[in-house]
This record gives C-alpha cells, structure tokens and sequence, in this order.
C-alpha cells in the first residue's frame, strides 16, 4: 500500500490513525523516532520507518519502551524533534523514566503516544493509560478523529517546546486501529543542527527536587491557560442542553451517533475535549453551568468524570446542583470498549425514554435462523506455528519427566499457549519477561519444599526487551530453571518487526545481529538450541535440560515464524492423509491429530471417519506426520 | 444503495484471508472520488484464526464513527459463510444485501469434530429469509483455478462492485487495484476481479 509521503500536500488520504499520528509528526519536523512494537501502536514507527530514508530522519526499534523514551529525550535534549510510541502495557515499562524526565524537563518537542487498548483485543490488560497524565503533571490531548490525530500530534510538539515538558497524546484501538480521510499537511525537514549543550546547572537534571517539582506545576498551568482557547475542544448543540455529554476520544464519534441516530440535536449538547489534563477549567464550567444533567462517554476508567466531579468540588457554589451519569452511575460500563449502540442505550436510559435497537421482529427471526449454526471462532496457533510444536515437545518432555513440571508464561503469540492448541501448557502470563522472573523465583523455593521442574518460555523479542535481567537474576541467585526462548525471527504478534536478534534494522537495512547462543552462553550456563520440527530431540534435550537440575539452562527451540516462511519459501512438504491407514475412530490414537494437536490444517471429515488436510490452510511443515501412531499422514518433499 | 447516506458496508471473515486489504481498497478509491470514508477494523490477535470485520461507512457529507451500530448495515460482504451468518445476526435488517463467498474455513471446534459446519441449504435458508438479496459466489474454487486460494478476496471484491451496491464504477476500482498493488501481482488480481465482476453481472 502507499506510503504516509505518497500523496501531495492538500490531498486527501485514507489513514489509518497511527498513519495520521505519524503523518502529524513530519509535518512537525520530527527527527527522531522510536517505541518498541505493541498493538495498537505499532504502525506510529512502522509508517515512520517506512519513509525514513525519503525523509533523512532517524527511527528505530528500541530494545523496550524505557530506552525508547530515553532514547527520543536524548533528541530532545539535543535540540531535536522526537516522537515515541508505545502500548499501554509498554508505559509501565517507560514510566520509571518518565517520573523523572517530567522533572527535568525538556528542548526539542517530546512527544509520547501512547495507544491503549479497550477490551483487551489484543492484550493482557485493558489499563487506561491516562493517569500517568495527572500523576506525572504533564499535558494530556486525545484526539476523537483522523485529521485531529493528525493535527494534534503536529500541535503537540508545539506545546511541548511552549512549556519545556513531554507532551502525552493517548489513542486507542478505535482511533489507532481504524481509517478515515486525511487532508494533508505540509511534511517539514528536521533541525540538522543537533548538539547537546545544558545552558543552566543541572539542566537536565531533577536537581533541587522540590523547586523542579513547582515548576513542573507552573509548567502545567500554562498548558491549562493554552487549552482554554484550544480548537481540540468544541461544543455542539442547544444554548441550554436538557443533557449535557462530555466526551473525549472515541466517545466523540459513539456520542454523536447517537445524539443524530435519536433525534436528540435540540436537546442534548455534546463538550467535545481533546485537551483532558489538565482540563481547561473555564471552559469546562461554562458548559456545565448551562445544564444540570452530565453524561460522561470515554473509553476506558471514569478518567474523565472522575476530573470533572473533581472540578464541580472545588466550584460546587458557582454551579449549582448537577447530576452526574457515566460509569459510576452504571450507565456505561468500566470496562471492555464503548461502541455507538451503548452509549444510545445510556442517553436513552437518562433521558428515559424508550430505544429500540433492532427491529425485534427481524432480530427474532436472526436468532432463530442463525443463532444455532454460528459457532465461536477460537483464536490459535496457525497451521505450521513453531509454538505449536515446540510446546507439543514440552508437553511430552513434562510428562516423561513426571515430576510435576510446568511452564511459566510470557508476552506474544505464544501466550496463546495458554489454550487448547498450545495443550494449555502456559500456566502463568502477566507482564514482558516475567515468565523468566517467575521461574527464577520458583527455582528458588527448593529449601521450602518445592521440587517441581520449571520450564520458562519467552520470545526473541521479549528475550531481549525484558527476559535478560530476569535470566541474569536466575544465573546470580543459583536458581533452578530451563529457559526456552522460543526463537522465531520476529516479533511476529505485532506484525513482524525486526529486533536486534534479526540482524535487521526498523528501516530493513542490515544490523548487527546480537547472538542468542553467545549472549546466554556468556553467562556461563547450558545452552542447547533443537529445531522445534524435530520433536523427538526437542523433547530428548528438554528431558535432559529438566534433569540437570544444577542451576539456569537454556534451550532455543529456533524455528520461523510460519507467516513469514509463507512469505519467503515454497512449502516444504506435500502432507495427505493415506484414508487406508488412518483408521479413525478404531484406531486407538483418539484422534490425536485433530483433536489434540489441533492445527487447523487438518481437519476430521466426520463423512468418511478419517482425518484430512485441508490443502488451503496446511502450510506444509510436515510435524503431524511424526504424531501419527498408525503413520497415515504422508509428507512428501514438496 | 442510491441515496443511502451514510452507506454501511461490513466486510466479514477470518483472519488471514485478506479482508482488511479489500476493505482498504474500497476506502481508498471512494476517498479518491471524493466521499467521507471511515473504515473500524479488528486486527492483532484475529490474525490467528480468530473472525475479523471491517466496518466501512461512507458519506458525501461527513465523517462517521468507526463501528456500525446494530442492525444498520446495508451491504454484508462475506469472505467465510458462518463468519456472514454472524454478521447478519448481529448487523442486518430486511433491506440488508448480502454477497458471501460459500467456501468453509472451519472453526477448530469443527475440524477436531467437536462441532458441525451448517450445510449448504441451512447458509443459504438463513441468508435468504433475512435479507432482501443474497449472493453466494463459489470464489474460493474460482481463486483455486486461477492457481491461488489467497485471491478469493478480489473476487469477491468483483461480486461486490458488479452488483452495483457501491456509488463507484469497476473502471475506478481497477484503478485502485492498479495503484496500490506491486506490478508483479497486478495481472492476477485483474483477473481475479473480472472474474468477481462477471460472476455479479451473471446474475
């Protein structure tokens, strides 16, 4: 597809959202670039590092989101525009440095995006990311649509240059992840002009805490004063709304669908604000002076409501009596995402009027019709996965070990190891490199009465964003673990970014390649690498590695992704199933390849009792021919 | 769809059968003829199997929401027959227009053989009875003959723009396809399209 510089300036593009925000970004002038992969953020750099070259600016994959932001503040410091992103999860990395970078303050615009994720669609949280806004003192925008991602994220570098401090722009999935029309902007070159040099002592520095910490504050007030004439935030609808909605984000959208859809234009207004921390005060309760009911629609704490309830406290005279609905009152729910038809049903319960969604009639008839042959579609490995196969062998190895042994899992494709077609082998995931620091405390517990084996698994990516000082610490404290890092070329749940394990960079020009076996093997610890399609010597070495319970071992079971093998080589294997052989139901195998190993390339044809491939979704790696008892799967060389 | 201001289209399947780069191609030639395009999407984990949507909402005078509130689409695009059934249970009304590719790509609850894949007269009595049009189109053996089952999305993006659901005619969308796909793949594609198209206009 076409590039974020393909089109002139004063062209309409279809964006998607984080196209939008890096778009903004060069129209900014931005020089530097960086965040660490993570839905729904990814395509911020991946759109940047794409026109990188045409455009003579710097972008990179950073290790974790923490040196990514230190990585864009040395920009910054330096006199250069700088953009990171990251996911939500992701800030919780970074946050160590920018509790303190809020302190110290910065040069060149800093600009952070952080991309949340409502519902989890594809993470292990839903946190609402906003917080950090009011926690750290730094200003908050969130932009409702595509151009004002656009616009916004130009604007930011502003601000931040206006008040010395790094400017927060919170997206989520909807915003992110989807696409609209874009008039473009003007792309502007970077400063070349680049040099670090500190012009007051202790410049970039917290020195003198409390004195940094008031000016933090007064750096905040400014940007309270620029957002009350802010054209982020607007208002629609009557002189004296019968119900008032304050929005933000995604809300903005969902609200005025609703707002048009229930034929509510001449009674209910809707305060659309893009600048939520600090909120513009003044503007705010003009608005909720003229009203006396307020519905709060935002995505995903009652960040929002909870600010303006805060502020009605401290002008609760000037006011006078209002009514607050959102999520606190139950009108919309605290968790999940916000989509138009619930934010209708809670100005329709508000108001208290009736609202019907569907006809019922038709939605009768659509129950009754297809309510029985529409079956829930479980995520999974692909048909080829290496994770696939390698926790086969680690399910195996477990068993043969027979001491109670189990995994403890991490972050990426592999989580889904926690269900059916990963044998439900992962049986811890919480946070990037914890699987590694949970089993290094496990392994630990042996003077407590443990004595079960522990099998961490991680990805190269996340081996290298956070796995390594939990390694370390394992190494350090003689705890008792095998790490397997499941090794397979990419970060391939956010879309195959590169990775210093790659030997490619985020612009896809040559990199040195950080050596797996001799990083691990420099720690003075067993390394074994096994090729996961080979199941009998994965599960020997992990049998082996269990056993030699004398301290930190590590396996890297190194097999491509099969997505990016289906892009660069031809299949392997011919794979079929001979019908003769395979002796279905009475075999005594009980289906162990369709119904345990479940890759979704083989398929039980209930018609003829036998198993089958289906030629479309088979990738042709050829491992369940080596789980067949009755060897009726044949794998040919393709 | 004349008049349908803004036209709702749901674009449905599974992921990795190249529904977002259908959804994309749409987006783009209409943004080109000068309509309002918002287009919600579902992605990440729903590359792994999992049932994918896009929403795309269309408008000459403003900008939409990304997600279609329930029961509004006008145009159901199918990529997966069940993945069809879903969105029409949740989105369609009586006026809604249907066109579904009618090759299964089985839940893994049906390929293990814990469940069964409705047949073809149960799709096709669904379809019917809840919408004012239904198209089934065979494009997974029309991709399979033209040598690649991947192809399956263009043609079915042919069946939609040949029965004239969208305000864009297939000069412009073979325009797009021009544009936005790497030469070395483009007379396949073409092909593929025209089969689509061809396969509506039969009709």
């Amino acid at each position: 597809m076409t590039s974020i510089t393909a089109y002139e300036p004063g062209a309409s593009q279809l964006l998607m959202g984080n196209e939008a925000i890096a778009r903004g970004a060069l129209e900014a002038g931005v020089g530097f670039a960086s965040g660490y992969p993570g839905t729904p953020s990814s395509e911020i750099i991946g759109s940047l590092a794409e026109v990188a070259r045409e455009m003579d600016i710097y972008v990179e994959w950073s290790v974790n989101e923490k040196v990514a932001l230190e990585a864009a503040a040395a920009a910054s410091f330096a006199g250069v525009r700088a953009i990171v992103a990251m996911k939500q999860n992701g800030l919780n990395v970074a946050s160590d440095f920018l509790m303190t970078l809020n302190l110290t303050g910065t040069n060149a615009g800093l600009v952070l995006v952080l991309c949340d994720d409502p519902s989890a669609l594809s993470s292990t949280n839903e946190e609402d990311s906003r917080p950090i806004a009011k926690w750290a003192d730094l200003p908050l925008l969130e932009p409702a649509t595509f151009q004002e991602a656009k616009e916004m994220t130009k604007w930011a570098f502003e601000l931040s240059e206006e008040i010395k401090n790094v400017c927060l722009i919170r997206s989520v999935t909807r915003v992110s992840h989807a696409r609209g029309d874009v008039r473009l902007g003007e792309p502007m070159p970077p400063s070349r002009e680049a040099r670090f040099a500190p012009t007051t002592l202790g410049q970039f520095t917290p020195m003198f805490v409390p004195l940094k910490h008031n000016l933090l504050h007064q750096k905040l007030s400014k940007a309270r004063e620029i957002f009350e004439s802010s054209p982020f935030n607007w208002y629609t609808g009557p002189e004296r709304p019968e119900l008032l909605i304050v929005t933000c984000g995604s809300g903005w959208y969902y609200s005025l669908e609703a707002v048009r859809t229930l034929g509510l234009e001449s009674s209910v207004g809707i305060l659309k604000l893009g600048t939520t921390w600090p909120l513009p005060e003044k503007l705010v309760q003009q608005h909720l002076a003229r009203t006396d009911k307020v519905l709060v629609v935002e995505e995903v704490d009652p960040f929002l409501e909870g600010n303006l309830k805060e502020l009605v406290g401290d002008t609760f005279s000037a006011l006078g009596p209002l009514t607050f609905y959102g999520k606190r009152s139950g009108h919309l729910p605290s968790f999940g995402e916000l989509d138009p038809d619930r934010v209708m049903g809670a100005v329709s319960s508000v108001l208290g009027r009736e609202r019907v969604a569907v006809d019922p009639d038709y939605a009768k008839k659509a129950q009754a019709l297809t309510g029985s042959l529409v079956q829930s579609r479980m995520i999974g490995f692909c048909a080829g996965c290496p994770h696939r196969a390698t926790l086969w062998s680690v399910k195996n190895a477990l068993k043969l070990d027979g001491r109670g042994g189990f995994v403890t899992g991490d972050i990426g494709c592999y989580t889904m190891g926690l269900g059916p077609t990963g044998f439900f082998q992962l049986k811890t995931a919480q946070a990037m490199g914890s699987g590694t620091g949970l089993a290094s405390g496990f392994g630990k517990l042996g003077k407590l009465g443990f004595s079960q084996p522990v099998l961490a698994v991680c990805g190269d990516s996340t081996f290298f964003h956070a796995a390594i000082p939990a390694l370390i610490n394992g190494v350090y404290n003689q705890s008792n673990f095998t790490l397997i890092i499941l090794d397979n070329s990419a970060t391939a749940m956010t879309g195959f970014q590169p990775h210093p394990g790659t030997g490619a960079s985020a612009l896809g020009e040559p990199a040195p390649r950080v050596d797996l076996e001799a990083l691990c093997g420099s720690l003075g610890i067993r390394v074994e690498v096994a090729d996961p399609f080979d199941l009998e010597d994965t599960t020997h070495k992990l049998l082996d590695l269990m056993r030699d319970d004398s301290g930190v071992r590590v396996l890297i079971s190194r097999r491509k992704c099969a997505l990016v093998r289906a892009r660069e080589e031809k299949a392997a294997y011919k794979v079929r199933v001979d019908s003769e052989k395979c002796r279905g139901e009475s075999c005594g195998c009980a289906r162990l390849c369709t119904r345990v190993f479940q890759c979704p390339g083989l398929v039980w044809d209930s018609d003829s009792q036998t198993a089958r491939i289906d030629e479309i979704i088979c990738s042709g790696c050829g491992v369940c021919a080596d789980i067949c008892p009755a060897s009726a799967i044949i794998r040919e060389v393709a | 769809m004349e008049g349908k201001d803004p036209l709702n289209v749901i674009v449905t399947g599974v992921g990795g059968q190249g529904n977002v780069l259908i959804s994309q191609l749409m987006g783009r030639a209409l943004v080109r003829a000068g309509y309002h395009v918002t287009i919600g999407e579902t992605y990440g984990a729903s590359q792994r199997g999992g049932a994918v949507m896009s929403h795309l909402r269309v408008s000459r005078q403003a900008q939409y929401g990304p997600l279609i509130p329930q029961g509004q689409a006008n145009v159901i695009l199918g990529l997966e027959p069940v993945e069809t059934l879903r969105v029409l249970g949740q989105y369609g009304n009586p006026g809604v227009t249907v066109i579904t590719n009618s090759r299964p790509v089985y839940p893994l609850a049906v390929a293990i053989g814990t469940a069964h894949y409705p047949s073809v007269e149960e799709i096709v009595k669904a379809l019917e009875e809840l919408s004012s049009k239904a198209w089934l189109i065979n494009a997974t053996d029309i991709a399979l003959e033209l040598g690649a089952s991947i192809l399956t999305n263009i043609i079915m993006l042919g069946a939609l723009v040949g029965a004239d659901v969208l305000p864009l005619a297939a000069g412009e969308f073979e325009l797009e396809l021009r544009e936005s796909l790497p030469a070395d793949r483009l007379d396949l594609n073409l092909k593929a399209f025209r089969l689509g198209l061809a396969e509506a206009k039969a009709r």
